[in-house]
């Protein structure tokens, strides 16, 4: 009952921020409006089949019918990027997902209580930090084996401890602040201030920071399919059309271009947006 | 109080004729930040601006320096030995800066650069403006720093900033600032960001070193205690004009103006301990919209009906002046 | 310099259990193989056997510790095991793998740095026009994904103008030219979200910078625009950007992953991918340990930079 109150404050503080948003947050949200239903309505968006092999239209160039062109099994190139998309999204949103409500809590504790909390709880994530981040990627991947599933996982390894680092520096400077000192005069134990006072108020940062690392995450969820180590064929993928595009680079750039395009303004939407809730939700700037 | 009261050194070597400087605020307006001040530093003469903070002094130090932020208008004179500063190209200007003219700031952790050695900041000082090479520009940098009082300058030359307590970093911008023996030296609150302790001691090494090079000082304070101690005259700002000015005896003294007595009387001691602001009944006119008549008028105790226009400034029976209609019966008019 | 040779070797004290961590970690990974990881290697018909041979020769049936103790040993003098498909000594293979990766890497963060830093610089300072163009590269460095960038560049310079080769390595002690030719659209790949970041980063830190009062006290002594700019206010604004470049390294051998496989040079990230594939864990697991030590070590040399540049860093700590 208290989680989805506090859930619907933040949301409620998110929102109230989007109308005062500059110019180029409010577009970066549109696109991502318009990109999300396009990941949900998938079927009804696409024309054709993304996997319908057609070879009388091996390498044929866009036309009104097939917008993108199509690739060299003849497959239509715009249906395969709506499906690869609501593919890549779901990845992204499940990893982001994963590692904020688990960032949440650990980076909240930490940052309210600190002393040996913070020690036992930050210590271990940063040991996450060693490894640059598309390494520590692979690194799960060559454990577990390639997939979607382990993908989503490994993003989510990747963010957890920069999640929890931002909600740490958010819920100290919050639990620092007068009516949560006021919350614990009143006699609230710990976990009534935690849930009422601290975790609604410091939950801005660690929106922006997840709004930000989404936008990434659509780069590396790429990158790692691009590489056979993400989403496995026959799944439409970004990443695995670039891959597949560039034996066929000369002779039908479309291929290439348009999965590559797709990505570019997923990120730049995330970024925008990231920056301009920045302004909003992060006033002390604890987002890297 | 300062024995030197009265002593005037060789002519002027900064005079200001009617400065004054508007700087834009938010919203198309802009404020009047100084309105009309005439002054005259002599060589080797301090005279002390003092004020209240926010009365325009720093930005009078600011448009000396040609250092006001973008977009702020001056109108007047500013003539440093005759010469008038205002409207010089950039690059002359900046020949003049830290040559003829210098600057001692207000918080010496701020006006240092931190990655610089600070005996390389006061050598830069130098070859900002002789063509000399590093290496004698060095030494004397060395030598400045043993004549402010930094033990051991040699050893010391290499060392950053922040390993200096903030009297030994004021001592170090001073050297910076009396490196080219300029004829005009602005301190602008040298001593506020400091311990009690090392004020007077900083305050006696400036009067020393500027009287020995027969520099003129303005000395920018809101803490009559340092005018007293050392300075040879003394103006008052208020809300962006001189209200009185005189030799320090005199206006000490006999101050004529309400608003200095107040200013007297609101301080505990000549000697007291921190910079408290003087606390008089009432507020500062917003200065987007100056009073057309005397600024003071609306916390002046002594205030009638004539305030409502300008005042006239008065020769006092001292030598100074006033302005001030309460004197107007009583003296005949300055010029 | 005796404050500078403290600090130097705080931060070299500072760095062992951070590789020991790394190492533990990297260590573990053939070892957290769900179920048993010869049998993973060798496919479902493999003889008990053979599989009882390949444990013995892994060394898998000693206690944990003990097979730490010594692959870090064997590590620590060059000995990394040998290739599990080619039988190869892997000491000599990542021996020609290694120069590849860090050519790569290094030349990608020079030309960024080179390109970067001017470019933010004169985003600082420079006038409406100036910022609007950094700004706008900006953006798009940071959206675009580097190895579909890379594959346009070869769309254009290998394929529309055949100026360059699309892919393929020459050592550069073969033949420099080449080696330049097929290095330079990897490098421009690499570099191109890089320069973003540290054009963000010096535009950020310099406008922090130029706002400080010490600007002003360095104006009214006289000193140069030029000066103040490029001597004070850069070197001031110097320590945060090298703490992102060193951040940043990081992120390009991740890219450098990436980009020796779209562009066929045969460097570690290339070999990592390559064997994960071939489930060829002692070569994942060393080119793992060679990817993370440089990350260390330019951790380490950034860290040491910065407390070069900025002498309230190698300060701290110290009385």
């Amino acid at each position: 009952m208290t989680t989805t109150m506090t859930v619907t404050s933040g949301v409620r503080r998110a929102r109230s921020a989007v109308g005062a948003l500059p110019r180029s947050a409010r577009a970066g949200a549109a696109i991502l409006v318009v990109l999300a239903a396009v990941a949900v309505l998938a079927p009804l968006i696409a024309p054709h089949d993304p996997n319908a092999i057609d070879s009388a239209r091996i390498l044929a160039a866009p036309d009104l019918g097939h917008p993108f062109g199509s690739d060299a099994l003849g497959r239509d190139v715009f249906s395969r990027t709506v499906f690869a998309f609501r593919t890549s999204l779901s990845i992204v949103f499940a990893a982001v997902a994963v590692a904020s409500l688990v960032a949440l809590p650990l980076g909240t504790l930490a940052g309210y209580f600190g002393g040996w909390v913070d020690q036992i709880i930050s210590r271990p994530l940063d040991m996450l930090l060693v490894l640059p981040a598309l390494l520590l990627a692979i690194s799960l991947i060559a454990i577990v084996g390639p997939g979607s599933l382990v993908a989503a996982l490994a993003i989510a390894l990747i963010y957890l401890p920069i999640l929890a680092r931002v909600q740490r520096a958010s819920a100290l400077v919050v639990s620092q602040s007068g009516f949560v000192e006021g919350g614990r005069a009143r006699g609230w134990s710990p976990l009534a201030v935690i849930r009422r006072h601290v975790v609604p108020n410091a939950l801005g940062p660690l929106l922006v920071q997840a709004a930000i690392l989404a936008g990434f995450a659509v780069q590396i969820e790429a990158a790692l399919s691009f590489l056979g180590l993400g989403t496995q064929p026959p799944t439409p993928s970004l990443g695995l059309m670039l891959s597949d595009g560039r034996d066929v680079l000369t002779q039908a750039p479309w291929v290439e271009i348009f999965p590559g395009l797709a990505i570019a303004v997923v990120v730049l939407a995330f970024n925008l947006l990231g920056d301009g809730l920045r302004r909003h939700l992060d006033p002390q700037g604890v987002v890297s | 109080m300062s024995e030197r009261a009265g002593r005037n050194g060789g002519g002027a070597v900064l005079e200001l004729h009617d400065l004054s400087v508007r700087i834009p605020v938010s919203g198309g307006r802009w404020v009047e930040a100084v309105g009309g001040v005439t002054l005259t530093v002599g060589s080797a003469e301090i005279v002390g601006l003092v004020g209240e903070s926010g009365c325009g002094k720093s930005t009078l130090g600011g448009a000396i320096m040609g250092l006001l932020p973008g977009g702020s208008r001056v109108a007047g004179e500013v003539l440093l030995r005759g010469q008038d500063l205002r409207g010089l190209a950039e690059e002359d200007y900046r020949r003049i800066r830290g040559d003829d003219i210098a600057l001692v700031s207000q918080d010496p952790s701020a006006s240092l650069d931190p990655t610089f050695p600070v005996g390389a900041q006061v050598a830069e000082a130098i070859r900002n403006h002789r063509d000399v090479s590093r290496r004698a520009a060095r030494e004397r940098a060395v030598e400045l720093l043993r004549v402010v009082g930094i033990p051991d300058p040699g050893a010391r030359y290499a060392d950053p900033p922040h390993r200096f307590s903030g009297g030994m970093k004021q001592r170090v911008v001073i050297a910076a600032a009396l490196a080219n023996d300029p004829a005009v030296l602005i301190a602008d609150e040298p001593t506020t960001a400091l311990d009690v302790t090392i004020q007077a001691q900083i305050l006696h090494l400036l009067r020393d070193l500027t009287v020995r090079s027969g520099t003129g000082v303005l000395l920018i304070t809101h803490d009559l205690g340092v005018v007293a101690q050392v300075c040879d005259r003394v103006a008052v700002m208020y809300a962006g004009q001189v209200v009185e000015q005189g030799t320090v005896r005199e206006v000490f003294a006999h101050p004529s103006h309400p608003y200095t007595r107040a200013l007297l009387e609101s301080q505990p001691a000549a000697h007291h301990r921190s910079g408290d602001l003087p606390v008089i009944p009432g507020r500062v006119p917003d200065l987007s919209e100056p009073p057309a008549g005397c600024r003071f008028a609306a916390r002046c105790p002594r205030a009638h009906d004539r305030c409502a226009a300008p005042p006239p400034e008065i020769r006092t029976a001292g030598g100074g002046r006033v302005s001030c209609w309460l004197h107007h019966d009583t003296a005949r008019e300055a010029r | 310099m005796n404050h500078r040779l403290r600090f130097v070797l705080r931060r070299l004290v500072l760095t062992i259990p951070v590789l020991l961590v790394m190492s533990v970690f990297i260590f573990l990974i053939i070892r957290l193989v769900p179920g048993d990881p010869v049998r993973t290697m060798l496919g479902f018909r493999a003889t008990p056997a053979a599989v009882t041979q390949v444990r013995a020769q892994l060394h898998l049936d000693d206690p944990l510790w003990a097979q730490y103790r010594d692959w870090i040993a064997g590590v620590l003098h060059g000995d990394f095991g040998e290739d599990f498909v080619s039988k190869a000594p892997l000491g000599e293979l990542l021996a020609q793998r290694i120069p590849v990766t860090l050519e790569l890497t290094l030349l990608s963060m020079i030309l960024a740095v080179v390109a970067g830093v001017p470019l933010g610089v004169r985003a600082a300072v420079g006038g409406r026009w100036a910022r609007r163009l950094t700004e706008g590269f900006v953006v798009f460095g940071v959206s675009v994904p580097d190895f579909w960038l890379g594959i346009m560049l070869v769309l254009l310079f290998a394929g529309t103008l055949t100026w360059l080769p699309p892919s393929g390595y020459i050592p550069f002690t073969d033949d420099p030219a080449g080696n330049l030719q097929y290095i330079l659209l990897p490098v421009l790949t690499l570099a191109a979200a890089e320069t973003a970041y540290i054009i963000r980063t010096t535009r950020g830190s310099m406008l922090g910078v130029l706002g400080r009062p010490f600007i002003v006290y360095l104006r009214a002594k006289g000193t140069r625009e030029r000066s103040i700019v490029y001597g004070h206010a850069l070197r001031n604004a110097a320590a945060p950007i090298a703490t992102v470049v060193g951040i940043q390294f990081g992120v390009l051998l991740g890219g450098a992953i990436v980009v020796e496989t779209l562009f066929a040079l045969p460097g570690v990230g290339r070999l990592i991918v390559t064997a994960i594939n071939q489930r060829n864990y002692p070569v994942v697991q060393a080119g793992l340990f060679v990817v993370a030590t440089l990350f260390i070590v330019v951790s380490l040399i950034t860290d040491l930079v910065v407390g070069f540049i900025d002498p309230r860093v190698s300060d701290r700590g110290q009385s």
